[in-house]
């Protein structure tokens, strides 16, 4: 592999021993992909800091003692601990406490206390063409897709090496060809925009487009980019997808032949509407009817736009039977809606914020005995198995309909 | 009988071999307090990696992966060593985080893989960019 006279620097300790290290990991990690050498990044978004186990901690705290600063402006991603509202924590103290640190040893690399899920929400948010470093699933799809910004799948470890180095390798989603589409996607039917219906696309297209780039043509325009969000998110759960163009939607398709780059599909696959039904079908572990314990929403973190629609919505429904209804936010989001006071008097209808984390990967629901309901693909896909909840998808309007009756309701139809 | 490989990381090992047919996900795949494989789907669920040279056609999976070897090895129930027929960055990364913090070396190489079965006796050096294996059938 080809390194620069800084690379090489870096890796033989000019720059610190933490540096060194990251470096060392960076060009092992590059040698086995068959990069030819590295390349510059501008930012990264680290999906570190959620505590697995002593191996994490200690490589942090390694970097830590050696020196090492991140090179490039790098956002965090959720944490296991609400930092915000530690009140909401169902974890032992003794948990907890490393798993604080891990959070608070980021920082002491220089990294934003962004913890969040959704950095393309922030104003780290990357431009078209930036060449990037991101860990979590749903933000490097949003990132490549809706964006139009670089990056690989960069996940443990790694993606602290390049923030530390400023660099990633040259490889992939980085490149113009690897993002060319593969695998054509053809919705039927002229379905509506509904939330439910970029979730299914999503969810259908993870589970078939394997390592393929997918394309996916018929999609109406979405309301807004945060369907584009839930999209990503589900096809990231139910596959591995990276990068996916929607013609005439995401910013590398404006037509078909655009998103192909001139070249034909490997395979066309149509999405028919009885396909959506049966995905959504699939998605619920509960029948209709069975009462509810809470509603989940914001896996991704709530948007902005996603709080305009939901408030007004909830206010209308006020909703009284002390069902909570979580909602996981970025805190940048939490705290431009409090200056704008646009949260108060919302607590008699059970609205329970969560910030820095996801109440699926962590102890604060306080039931899991029953069904829960989400507007997230996302958080339907892993919550089952991850907590052993029951769980039921639907639309937001759905998910009010539910905390009001306190059992499973659907007004969106599919 | 030795072959040239590939190092992606060095070290030596002397151990059985563990021969996977498909890929193994280390994340969802071992339990890392025992070294066992613990996922159903997989054909040699229930099968140990701890101590072993494990042999695979290459990685799978999630990137978590590489903080379950590195857990792995730091608690002594990871492989002794690792043979793929194509390279895998994220494996190599977590051997690399675990001799960098813990002092324990898990070589990882890249050859040929035919031939070798489950209990060979099983020899993985790399070292200064060369590497080879040694493997001998104990029937």
């Amino acid at each position: 592999m080809r390194l620069t006279p800084v690379d090489t620097r870096m890796l033989n300790g000019a720059e610190g021993e933490g540096a060194a290290f990251a470096m060392r990991l960076l060009t092992s990690f590059a040698k086995a992909l068959g990069a030819p050498s590295l390349l510059d990044i501008t930012r990264a978004h680290i999906d570190g800091c959620l505590y697995h186990g002593v191996a994490s901690l200690d490589f942090v705290e390694r970097l830590v003692s050696g020196g090492a600063r991140v090179r490039v402006p790098t956002t965090l991603n959720v944490g296991a601990i609400d930092l915000i509202h530690p009140e909401l924590m169902r974890m032992p103290a003794a948990e907890q406490t490393p798993a604080r640190r891990l959070m608070l040893a980021h920082q002491e690399l220089g990294c934003e206390p962004s913890f969040t899920c959704a950095p393309y929400q922030t104003r780290f948010r990357p431009a078209f063409g930036e060449q990037v470093a991101w860990g979590e699933s749903n933000a490097i799809v949003f990132a490549n897709s809706v964006i139009g910004a670089r990056t690989n799948r960069y996940g443990d470890f790694i993606d602290l090496c390049c923030a530390v180095t400023g660099r990633a390798p040259a490889w992939g989603l980085h490149l113009d060809e690897p993002r060319r589409g593969r695998v054509l996607f053809r919705l039927t039917g002229s379905p509506e925009p509904t939330e439910s219906l970029f979730v299914a696309v999503g969810l259908f297209v993870g589970e078939r487009t394997g390592e393929r780039v997918p394309v996916i043509d018929g999609l109406p325009p979405p309301r807004s980019e945060d369907q584009l969000k839930a999209l990503g998110a589900a096809a990231a759960s139910s596959g591995s997808v990276g990068l996916f163009h929607a013609v005439g939607i995401t910013p590398e398709a404006p037509t078909l032949r655009d998103a192909f780059g001139g070249a034909a599909p490997e395979e066309t696959i149509e999405i028919r509407p009885s396909d959506v039904r049966d995905v959504l079908r699939r998605l619920s572990t509960a029948p209709d009817g069975e009462p509810i314990t809470a509603v989940c929403l914001g896996t991704p973190h709530f948007s902005r736009d996603e709080w305009e629609r939901f408030l007004p919505l909830l206010r209308a429904a006020a909703p009284r039977r002390g069902i909570p209804i979580y909602v996981n936010t970025g805190r940048a989001t939490l705290r431009a809606l409090e200056s704008a006071g646009a949260l108060d008097g919302l607590d008699a209808f059970g609205l329970r914020i969560v910030t820095d984390t996801c109440t699926y990967l962590t102890p604060i629901l306080e039931r899991l005995d029953g069904v829960v309901v989400t507007n997230s693909g996302k958080w339907a896909h892993y919550a089952p198995g991850n907590l052993g909840v029951r769980v039921a998808f639907g639309d937001l309007e759905d998910c009010l309909a539910s905390a009001v009756a306190g059992r499973i309701e659907r007004v969106v139809a599919w | 009988m030795t072959r040239d490989a590939q190092p992606y990381a060095d070290g030596g090992a002397e151990a059985p071999a563990l021969v996977l047919s498909v890929p193994l996900s280390l994340w969802g795949g071992i339990d890392v307090e025992t070294g066992r494989i613990i996922d159903r789907s997989h054909p040699d669920a229930g099968a140990c990696v701890a101590g072993r040279v494990l042999v695979m056609p290459t990685g799978r999976g999630s990137s978590s992966s590489s903080a379950v070897l590195a857990e792995a090895l730091r608690l002594g129930t990871g492989p002794v060593a690792i043979v793929l027929g194509a390279a895998d960055p994220i494996l190599t990364v977590g051997a690399l985080v675990a001799e960098t913090l813990y002092g324990v070396r898990c070589p990882i190489v890249v050859c040929a893989i035919d031939g070798i079965a489950t209990g060979d006796r099983m020899r993985v050096s790399a070292a200064n960019g060369r590497a080879s294996i040694v493997h001998s059938s104990t029937v």
